[in-house]
């Protein structure tokens, strides 16, 4: 405890940090509260001089807006199947990583590479892969080839070509290509702090769990798993958060259209959204953004009660 | 069941390629393990005690030798299937169970024939709880206990599923002394109670003459002696194992033998018929010190410590390899005063060593 005489003392130390977080953090959200309970509210207009009433507009307009329910809808499909499948592959990864001694140090480093590496630019490098169509001559001579690395594949062992994200494109097509590229890009934070947990775990648990006789399957769920539970809750969580705020990953492959040639917007999520809104509809953008605000809390509560009755600390 | 242990060898490979420095943890070991007994394995820190252990248990693989359970040779057989429990040196109990299912685990893990059913694992489990006096405790998580309990957890853990044999790996050495007396009778009472071969490692010589039917030195990694506790202490083989049990430590002096008479300094204190004329090392237990006011041996007395029953008596004297002699008498004679001492001595408690090899050298006692 701080003596109260030098209780000044520490507020003067902590001063600094405080008033950066009051202008870059707190203001930032009473202004978007406040900027939500605007009906319709426009910056640019409210400088003009326009006055708003006060309400719950923006929230009604945004909830029965589709293409917003669309975004919520996207946003959702693509937490729901990427927060496990990148966790359980990440799981066996780590696993696996960490049972072989030769080599663990590089292949860490290789599992670790997309971490550091632009997800825009690894987004144009999917794209590419997925791409299926490409024109071998300009103009009028144009021919049809496919380009894609993966169709290419697909080709040479007899299948058909599948048109991933070009025109035409099925919605299921996208999203298993986005699926694809959010899980890799997830994979690395993940292993890191899963492998770290792993090689925290005291050998001699195994030790003891073989003179008792225990098959390797069982080790692995009654032990591994259960010792690793503060690691796993701690990747879910932030697998949830980083899922709701999904946004550069579809813009990487699909551009800023977020959807194929054809069917803008069809792939587009809540941040996406809110930042369409940003230029010109802030009030609809900052009630977008507390809605965000909100299932990300209502979840991440979810998250920490079950894990708080699953987890051992 | 009787463990063999036949040419038992471990060796550790360096862990500099340029030196190539091989450790020999285990060196040729042949041993017997009668069934039933309690065994007590003693020796300094890093003579191999563990590496033994592990071995029998099946976590490391020897790098010569043979194990054998009964008339089974288990050598190549892996640790799940060897059906041994093992008291870690710090218990390793799984931190994330409760007690109940600490102990349920190697049940569970039952395949086959010997799968048991809910009610017969729950029975077993808490029969092995009774056994060890934990049965209050089954629903507490392992960092809930002080370390005695969770010492008996572990010892429970490895008891439930009726091991052939049981091995335990130091496992008093966290308790504070009166939990040790205690604990160790109790290990004691146990291994009684179920009559499992049963091999006990500690560097406590106190402990392990206490509770074993028969100890065995080892170091650096080779076997010393094997015997019962006091023929191994009446009777050590070599200056190690003489200086190795006893509290207080046995006292050694710079002597020779000449004339059948045995010499520490100037002074002949024991005839040793039957020794030839030579250099030795004589140690002298501290019970073998009789204050004699002719008595041949004359110490310069340092101090008196009285320690409840006993008195021992603090003394130096030039031929005396270690600074202090102690001795524990008999206080029938009042207590020594003055500036010195005079001891005879009790034939049985004066041992001969060679200068060479450290031997024991035998003489006839009248
Ligand atoms: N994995 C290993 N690699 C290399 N050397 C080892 C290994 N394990 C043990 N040793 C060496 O083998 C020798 C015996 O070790 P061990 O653990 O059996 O000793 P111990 O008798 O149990 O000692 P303590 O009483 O301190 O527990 C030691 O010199 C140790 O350094
Ligand atoms: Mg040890």
């Amino acid at each position: 405890m701080v003596e109260s005489k030098h209780k000044w003392k520490a507020w003067i130390y902590l001063s600094p940090a405080i008033v950066l977080l009051l202008i870059f953090t707190v203001w930032p959200i009473i202004n978007t509260v406040r900027m939500s309970l605007l009906e319709g509210y426009n910056s640019m207009a409210a400088v003009g001089g326009a006055t708003y009433d006060f309400g719950f507009g923006n929230f009604k307009q945004v909830l029965e807006y589709n293409y917003f329910l669309r975004c919520l809808g996207n946003t959702m499909l693509l937490c729901v199947l990427t927060v496990p499948i990148s966790t359980i592959l990440a799981l066996l990864i780590a696993v696996c990583l960490n049972a072989i001694k030769p080599l663990q140090r590089l292949l860490q480093t290789i599992f670790f590479l997309p971490y550091v590496t632009n997800s825009i630019a690894i987004g144009l490098v999917f794209a590419a892969m997925f791409n299926m169509v490409g024109s071998a001559f300009g103009g009028e001579n144009e021919i049809i080839i496919t380009a894609g690395i993966i169709n290419n594949v697909i080709e040479f062992f007899g299948g058909h070509a599948i048109n991933w994200i070009n025109s035409g494109s099925s919605y299921a097509a996208n999203v298993v290509v986005m699926v694809v590229y959010i899980v890799w890009n997830a994979l690395p934070f993940k292993i890191l702090i899963l492998l770290g947990g792993l090689q925290s775990i005291n050998r001699q648990y195994y030790d003891a769990a073989r003179v008792d006789g225990t098959s390797r399957r069982r080790v692995f769920t009654r032990i591994t798993v259960p010792l690793l539970s503060p690691m796993l809750a701690y990747v879910v969580i932030t697998g949830f958060i980083g899922g709701f705020k999904e946004y550069s990953s579809i813009v990487g492959i699909f551009g800023e259209d977020m959807g194929p040639a054809g069917a803008p917007g069809r792939l587009n999520t809540m941040v996406g959204f809110i930042y369409d809104s940003l230029s010109t509809q802030q009030g609809r953008a900052s009630a977008a953004a507390l809605i965000l605000f909100g299932i990300i809390f209502v979840v991440t509560m979810i998250n920490l009660y079950v894990s708080k009755k699953k987890t051992h600390y | 069941m009787k463990v063999v242990l036949q040419n038992l060898t471990k060796i550790f490979p360096g862990r500099n390629k340029k030196v190539r420095e091989e450790v020999i943890a285990v060196n040729d070991f042949t041993f017997e393990i009668p069934d039933g007994k309690l065994i007590g394995l003693l020796g300094p820190s890093g003579c191999g005690k563990s590496t033994t252990l592990y071995m029998i248990s099946g976590l490391q693989k020897p790098t010569a030798g043979k194990i054998f359970f009964g008339d089974d040779d288990v050598t190549e057989l892996s640790a799940e299937n060897r059906g041994v429990g093992l008291v870690f040196q710090n218990y390793a109990l799984y931190p994330h169970m409760t007690v109940k299912q600490n102990i349920l685990f190697p049940l569970q893990n039952l395949r086959g024939a010997d799968k048991l059913s809910k009610e017969e694992m729950l029975e077993r489990a808490e029969n092995a709880a009774r056994l060890v006096q934990i049965d209050t405790l089954m629903d507490r998580k392992p960092s809930e206990l002080s370390g005695g309990q969770q010492q008996r957890v572990a010892i429970a853990r490895a008891l439930v599923k009726m091991p052939k044999v049981l091995l335990l790996d130091e496992p008093l050495s966290n308790l504070d002394a009166r939990l040790r007396l205690q604990t160790r009778e109790e290990i004691r009472r146990i291994q009684k109670e179920t009559g499992i071969t049963t091999i006990f490692v500690t560097h406590d010589q106190e402990e392990a003459m206490s509770i074993s039917d028969m100890i065995v030195v080892m170091k650096e990694g080779v076997i010393q002696q094997i015997g019962r506790p006091q023929d191994v202490y009446d009777d050590p083989t070599n200056l190690f194992v003489a200086k190795f049990l006893g509290t207080p430590p046995i006292n050694v002096f710079e002597g020779r033998v000449e004339g059948g008479r045995l010499f520490v300094g100037a002074d002949a204190v024991l005839d040793v018929p039957g020794v030839a004329d030579q250099a030795v090392t004589v140690g002298i237990r501290p019970e073998g010190f009789v204050p004699d006011e002719n008595g041949p041996l004359v110490c310069a007395l340092n101090s008196v410590e009285v320690m409840g029953r006993d008195v021992s008596v603090v003394s130096t004297h030039p031929a005396a390899q270690v600074p202090a002699i102690r001795s524990i008498i008999n206080t029938d004679g009042g207590l020594p005063t003055g500036a010195e001492v005079r001891y005879s001595l009790k034939p049985r408690k004066v041992l001969l060593f060679s200068k060479a090899d450290e031997s024991r050298i035998r003489f006839e006692v009248k």
